[in-house]
């Protein structure tokens, strides 16, 4: 069964179409890379894989949930779908280890020394063990997105989406963040990421999208799709990211 | 012949104000309990709450942040028993209730008003990054949204509380003997009117400094350890 599966999905904002009829599928261990132009409505598809975004038409199944708005049923298909934004959006007033272990007390009703437990767990795969009592104001954009990634983890996700994480990151401070992604990859989590990042997107992701206007415009195996682009979108897009 | 101070009169009566002053912290306290408990939940529905209850709390926000304290009371103190009346109620709330009961709904419009505020202050992501990991609507509120909002506020709800505690005076109006209450007892008493009034003064301004290094104290123990100042924060970059 795949993890992922959108069909016929349809999204506006007011009177603006930002999807189009999108039909997608991936398979568990694998890596979707999202790449487009800006306002082509990446953030948008992503957003309603973990119901974030209400679609207007059709039909998301990931890591084994069918979405629906109902909101148990919401709240269990996002205990399964971690999400990392581009802001890293931690919580100020809590410490990492408190950030990462506030999910698994209240959502999974884990008790403390468990969570914690845990906490420290995800915080050594994404090597920032020493920071566990830190303030996310303490740590620098990219120390603050692999925490936000650890954050994700220590729910012991089946599906990871990624938005553009490392956009908001200085360029010396990016490597560190595609690291940790590459190394979630290798050890087998099913990913989808937005990513402005092309050599990244080339070089790890199983399958390449190229949204053009709210449509999957383009969609094929990685290496396929950056060495022969089919369209002339995609060619001129693929050009000016150079 | 020039004005001779008198404060003799006035201390010899000494235990009637601390009395005063007792009921004045009273007020001040129990208040400020009742104020902040009724701002938070009316912050919490006015921002999150569904569209009548919305409403609802809007009206009673803006009535008694539109209108004299002074009429509030009366309307409280003397409007209530004829409102029991036409049920067939029998009831007179004492001045000292009436006085609590008007002190607090006030300063709880206020409050509402300042963590409203503060709700809003924490931006939509941080909501968006807990709705993600699961959390219910009532956990994002209490665990994300909450702390850091009334950290946020906290300034202004400590200066409140002070202009809280100034407020409790007005309710020597309707006789309730508080600080200012047994202020007015004592000069009528000794006519010793400035002695008296002038000596309130100073225990009011005194409790104000008080009160104001206690808000301070209790800022500096919850709210710095949460939020390490910005040297810290470059400290840890090295
Ligand atoms: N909440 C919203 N309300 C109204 N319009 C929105 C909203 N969010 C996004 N849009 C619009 O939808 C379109 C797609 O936005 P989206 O954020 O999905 O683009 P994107 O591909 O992620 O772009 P970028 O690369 O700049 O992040 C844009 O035209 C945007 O202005
Ligand atoms: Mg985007």
């Amino acid at each position: 069964m795949s993890a992922l599966a959108v069909s016929g999905v349809s999204k506006r904002f007011g009177s603006l179409q930002v999807l189009r009829d999108i039909n997608l599928s991936l398979e568990k261990g694998q890596m979707l890379a999202l790449i487009g132009r800006s306002g082509s409505g990446k953030s948008t598809l992503l957003r309603c894989m973990n119901g974030l975004e209400r679609i207007d038409a059709g039909h998301i199944t990931i890591g084994g949930h069918a979405l629906s708005y109902a909101p148990a049923a919401l709240r269990r298909l996002r205990q399964d779908v971690g999400i990392v934004f581009q802001a890293y959006n931690l919580f100020p007033h809590l410490t990492v280890g408190r950030n990462i272990m506030l999910a698994p007390r209240l959502v999974l009703r884990w008790p403390s020394a468990r969570a914690e437990a845990r906490a420290r767990e995800v915080l050594a795969t994404v090597g920032l063990s020493e920071k566990f009592d830190a303030y996310p104001n303490q740590l620098s954009g990219g120390q603050q997105q692999r925490v936000a990634i650890a954050r994700s983890l220590a729910m012991a996700p089946q599906v990871m989406l990624f938005d553009e994480v490392t956009s908001a990151l200085d360029p010396e401070l990016t490597g560190e963040v595609l690291i940790t992604m590459e190394n979630l990859a290798r050890s087998g989590m099913t990913m989808v990421l937005v990513t402005h990042e092309m050599s990244f997107a080339r070089s790890i992701a199983h399958i390449v999208a190229f949204m053009h206007d709210g449509r999957i415009h383009e969609i094929a195996p990685a290496k396929d799709l950056f060495a022969r682009p089919r369209t002339e979108e995609l060619r001129r897009f693929l050009s000016s990211t150079l | 012949m020039t004005y001779q101070f008198q404060f003799g009169a006035v201390f010899a009566r000494a235990e009637l104000l601390i009395d005063g002053f007792l009921l004045t912290l009273q007020l001040t306290v129990l208040t400020g309990l009742i104020g902040l408990i009724l701002g938070l939940s009316c912050a919490v529905i006015r921002t999150y709450g569904p569209r009548p209850a919305r409403m609802a709390v809007a009206t009673y926000v803006e009535i008694f942040r539109n209108t004299p304290f002074l009429v509030q009371l009366f309307l409280i103190f003397f409007g209530i028993p004829e409102i029991g009346k036409t049920f067939g109620l029998r009831w007179l709330p004492s001045p000292y209730m009436a006085g609590l009961a008007a002190l607090s709904v006030n300063i709880g419009a206020y409050a509402t008003e300042i963590i409203r505020a503060g709700l809003q202050s924490v931006h939509r992501s941080q909501v968006e990054a807990a709705e993600s990991l699961g959390l219910t609507r009532w956990q994002v509120i209490r665990y994300v949204i909450l702390p850091p909002a009334l950290r946020n506020v906290y300034p202004a709800l400590s200066s409140e509380f002070i202009l809280l505690m100034l407020g409790t005076s007005v309710v020597s109006v309707i006789s309730v003997e508080e600080l200012t209450g047994t202020a007015n007892l004592i000069q009528s008493e000794t006519y010793r009117t400035f002695e008296t009034y002038a000596l309130i003064w100073v225990i009011y301004f005194a409790l104000a400094l008080v009160l104001k290094g206690i808000l301070d104290a209790i800022a500096a123990r919850f709210i710095g350890r949460q939020k390490p100042p910005p040297a810290a924060a470059g400290a840890a970059h090295a």
